[in-house]
């Protein structure tokens, strides 16, 4: 199990850099953000929330630069993260705790979807190399290259309208509240297909040309030509030999990349105006709403580790190399 | 056991020992690649002068489809679309070349140095590097631009450059500890040789793939970066790029009201760039590991006139018999 | 030749297709007796390995094979066309009656299932009726048929040294109790020490279970000491081949004089190393006529325009080896003008 003590450390290490990076970003910002959002709000802040501001953005001129960091991590700990001036006066954990089941489902299923079917049709196309398959290597190629939101813009184009089963917008219907019944769950499900397909076929472009190469690769490894001298049928010898090679340096690159494509996938949430971290950012981003981006950025971060972490289980699981001897 | 007293061809066998040109131009790929990209590049350089119009300035013709006058129909402002696509690009290129050099530089510093040199050292820039890599870009990249004061074309070519290079120093770290076993290393090493002088002459010319690959994957990254922060309205700011062109769209309805024509030619710019620089990394790809290698037909035909395909653990059987013309009496 | 159990006639395997085609073997023809072991020798290049994997199909893309018969004589049955099999055929063919151990067990075993999973899946394959605790106990006995203890079938390949990889490798290609098993440089990556327990070893099963062994090697020394017949290859032809005793006493081929002298043998007098000036033979240009008259010290003008003819040597005709009395005479063979052939009847 040294081998996960040892990841943890690394994931609690990186964790503590992202806080670290936050407390320190904000105090080379020109002015003071504060004060706009102390006139902004018309005196309807109590001074503790001012001053929990002051905290987050290094204007507490009274204090020293290591006073004003133990006050930092000590208000994160309580999960103060200050007040949204989007969402004023709701505190930014609360307007994270709304936008965040929403992006978990949407991005976090079609991500992991995308990776595992990518991944099979890769499987397919790279054992049936030089066949009709390779023709869907360029295509793939092109498709992984378009961003994931202009392919949302695109199927909004095309498949939402007055009469469309797909609504342009939403994560449900209007008039709806949120209950755990039938039709708001259908509801859900329609809003939420249009924006899934567009991240799955976006990312699934991706594994699947990872996964065929690797299949390439190990395909004329020694092990793979033993398994064929062995008369096993090539179904045993595509799946398990083969593909549960290729397997792991496509799971070790799910987890480094996983960074970078919830970055694309937020964007799809902001074209299809899905009530995620995305939509949030965005106009956090409008708004100059500093806290509120600081937050998202903190809480996708630790989403991130915490992908990379379960990552890291699952390769421990695939590769019998990383366990210890015994 | 016996070797059955046999034939042999009498005629003198010498074949054609093809040149091997430069086989990474030969690509086709690469080739295919490389020439969408140069059409990018001399857009960037000529693109202001080329374009019909202000791309900022305004018209009377408002939100108008694709037309004779106005190739890429109009926007709100009765601003050409054309014109904003074309001059777009150069932002797009700067953003690209600038922060995969910057990225790429970087990546070389940190990878080739924790590769070649051991100890706490090495390990704490191996730990930097999968520190930055698993941080998400998009919301970092925020977080920083939105404390600049200003965000041109430059800096947010340099913001990006200083935060991407993990991967490439991740690659190169791997690839230079590989190296470092290797005898040629050692044996420069042995003989006394200055450090600078073993990376700089042994090392560096067999990483010159990976670095290439490295750059070329880094721009990809940066060039949709720049893109997706100018949509979502940070950077560039006053210039144009095809993202800003999509974010205008974006938050005038351009989709509401039906003008495709908006956001439909900065898309394919971005989808035909990316595509040209992913097949310039194929090629790259297939020069270093010529498993890869399409390796020109797969489909053989035998003597009795079936295709076979050729495959992993099933050589394909071409005649049966011996060559009758081979035979001849000694 | 009633007792041949696996037959080549005519071989030929090409290295991409058309004109740009690498001919890597050519027209060989090779018997293998049932129940000896018989050594291909060749320095890298002459195409030895690339014939193994040709005879049983096993070539990876480019490799194609141009022409010929790879017979495969069952007990009592009619002969099989390896090369005319269609692909279930070949399945159920393979390792049922021929098994491989190849070069560098390092990557032979899949790093990711343990070695129960690797000798069972084998016997599933080919018998998918028998029960998996049946299936066990068989491998069990296999690890112990070559010198590895039971406990050793959970354990996944990086657990293992080098040597106890390679004799896994060997016990799975007896799982299914083969006639012929092809061994491609199956100890090169062993030091001598285990290199010769294996060895010994082999042998030792060899002659309890009765298979019969190709035996591929640059190691020309080690074909002398424990196979019974040797074939040296070059240029992708076979040059010569003869009871391993009198090749060792008497090569009749100049490169086979020039191979035995680059390794020191363990066993008899002692030789002078010297080696073979040069190089293997580019296949893409090869020399017109005996391909390797231009590294060959003995060379005649005859021997750079015509490709000599693999046949009896008419000098040892009528007179060696008949005290030896294993087989006629006529089994030697070579390829080389300095020994014209002896040709019957024509």
């Amino acid at each position: 199990m040294s081998y996960l003590l040892k990841r943890i450390a690394f994931y609690l290490f990186t964790a503590w850099a992202a806080i670290t990076i936050n407390f320190f970003i904000p105090r080379v910002i020109p002015g003071d953000p504060v004060q706009a959002l102390i006139t902004r709000s018309r005196g309807q802040m109590t001074s503790d929330a001012v001053q929990s501001l002051y905290v987050l953005f290094g204007l507490d001129k009274d204090a020293s630069l290591v006073e004003q960091y133990f006050t930092y991590l000590g208000q994160l700990l309580r999960g103060d993260l200050g007040l949204s001036f989007t969402y004023f006066p709701s505190p930014v954990s609360q307007v994270l705790g709304d936008g965040l089941p929403w992006t978990l489902g949407l991005v976090g299923i079609t991500t992991v979807l995308g990776f595992l079917i990518g991944t099979a049709l890769g499987t397919g196309i790279g054992w049936r190399r030089g066949s009709w398959a390779d023709a869907l290597i360029p295509v793939t190629t092109f498709v992984s290259s378009i961003p994931y939101f202009w392919l949302g813009l695109i199927a909004i184009a095309l498949l939402t309208g007055p009469d469309s089963f797909f609504p342009a917008s939403g994560a449900y219907d209007n008039g709806l509240v949120p209950n755990p019944d039938l039709e708001f769950v259908g509801s859900v499900l329609r809003h939420g297909l249009l924006p899934a397909f567009t991240i799955l076929i976006s990312s699934m472009a991706g594994w699947i040309l990872s996964m065929r190469n690797m299949m390439v690769t190990v395909a004329s490894e020694d092990y793979v030509t033993v398994a064929h001298a062995k008369g096993l049928s090539d179904r045993r010898v595509m799946v398990s030999y083969a593909a549960r090679n290729a397997l792991l340096p496509n799971v070790s690159g799910f987890a480094l990349s996983l960074g970078f494509i919830v970055g694309g996938t937020l964007l799809v949430e902001i074209v299809f105006s899905y009530p995620g971290l995305g939509l949030q950012l965005f106009q956090a981003v409008g708004a100059k709403d500093y806290p509120l981006m600081q937050g998202i950025f903190l809480i996708i971060t630790l989403s991130v580790l915490l992908a990379n972490f379960l990552a890291d289980v699952a390769y421990l699981a695939l590769d019998p190399r990383t366990r210890r001897e015994g | 056991m016996t070797v059955v007293p046999t034939t042999g061809t009498a005629t003198p066998v010498a074949a054609p020992v093809k040149r091997r040109r430069l086989r990474f131009v030969a690509n086709p790929k690469a080739t295919t690649g490389l020439v969408i990209l140069g059409f990018f590049a001399l857009l960037a350089i000529i693109g202001p002068w080329i374009a019909p119009y202000d791309p900022s300035g305004r018209g009377n013709d408002l939100l108008q489809g694709p037309s004779a006058a106005h190739w890429f129909g109009t926007t709100h402002l009765g601003q050409d679309i054309f014109s904003q696509v074309v001059v777009g690009t150069r932002s797009v290129m700067v953003v690209g070349f600038v922060a995969g050099l910057v990225a790429t530089v970087l990546s070389i510093l940190v990878g080739v140095t924790s590769g070649y040199l051991a100890g706490a050292g090495s390990e704490v820039l191996s730990a930097l590097s999968n520190v930055f890599l698993v941080l998400p870009a998009l919301p970092l990249m925020i977080i920083i631009t939105s404390t600049l004061p200003e965000t041109g074309t430059l800096t947010i070519a340099l913001v990006i450059g200083f935060t991407s290079w993990a991967w490439g120093a991740r690659v190169l770290r791997a690839q230079t500890l590989s190296l470092r076993g290797r005898d040629y290393v050692e044996a420069a090493r042995a003989t006394g040789e200055k450090t600078w002088r073993i990376i700089l002459f042994e090392i560096l010319p067999n990483l010159t793939a990976v670095i290439a690959s490295g750059f070329v994957g880094t721009v990809i990254f940066a060039v949709t970066l720049e893109i997706t922060l100018a949509f979502i309205g940070i950077g560039a700011g006053g210039d144009w790029n095809w993202g800003t062109v999509l974010y205008w769209a974006q938050s005038q309805q351009a989709l509401a009201q039906g003008a495709w024509w908006w956001f439909v030619p900065a898309g394919l710019a971005i989808a035909l760039l990316g595509t040209a620089l992913s097949l310039v990394n194929f090629g790259i790809d297939e020069f270093v590991s010529p498993r890869l290698r399409g390796g020109g037909k797969t489909n053989v035909k035998t003597a009795d006139g079936h295709t076979v395909r050729m495959r992993v653990g099933f050589t394909p059987v071409l005649a049966h018999k011996t060559r009758p013309e081979g035979r001849e009496t000694p | 030749m009633t007792d041949a159990v696996l037959e080549v006639r005519g071989l030929n395997v090409d290295y991409g297709l058309g004109d740009d085609a690498v001919h890597a073997v050519r027209d060989v023809d090779l018997t293998l007796h049932r129940g000896e072991v018989l050594g291909l020798a060749g320095e890298s290049g002459s195409g030895k390995s690339t014939l193994a994997y040709g005879l049983t199909r096993l070539l990876p893309p480019p490799g194609v094979i141009a022409g010929g018969e790879v017979l495969y004589h069952p007990d009592g049955g009619d002969p099989v066309d390896v090369l005319r099999m269609t692909l279930p055929e070949l399945r159920r063919f393979r390792w049922a009656e021929t098994a491989i151990v190849f070069q560098g067990a390092m990557n032979s075993l899949n790093p990711v299932h343990r070695i129960s999973t690797q000798l069972t899946d084998v016997i599933k394959a080919h018998d998918p009726r028998g029960s998996s605790a049946a299936r066990l106990a068989r491998a069990r006995e296999l690890l112990r048929l070559v010198g590895i203890s039971a406990d050793r079938l959970d354990s996944y390949p990086h657990q293992l040294s080098g040597g106890m990889r390679q004799r896994v490798m060997i016990g799975m290609a007896l799982a299914l109790e083969p006639k012929v098993v092809i061994m491609d440089e199956p100890t090169t990556a062993l030091d001598v020490v285990v290199q010769r327990q294996i060895l010994r070893q082999l042998v030792e099963l060899r002659e309890r279970l009765g298979f019969s062994v190709v035996f591929i090697t640059h190691d020309l020394s080690l074909l002398v000491e424990f196979s019974d017949r040797i074939a040296i290859m070059y240029g992708g032809r076979i040059v010569e081949q003869a009871d391993s005793a009198d090749l060792y006493r008497d090569p009749l081929h100049p490169y086979s004089h020039g191979l035995l002298n680059s390794f020191p043998a363990l066993r008899g007098p002692k030789r002078e190393l010297t080696g073979i000036p040069g190089s293997p033979p580019d296949l893409r240009a090869m020399p017109a006529g005996c391909s390797f008259h231009p590294r060959c010290p003995r060379a005649l003008e005859r021997c750079g325009a015509e490709v000599p003819v693999l046949g009896n040597p008419a000098e040892k005709r009528d007179t060696a080896h008949v005290a030896v009395g294993r087989r006629s005479p006529t089994d030697r063979t070579v390829a080389c003008w300095l020994h014209p052939v002896h040709h019957d009847g024509l």
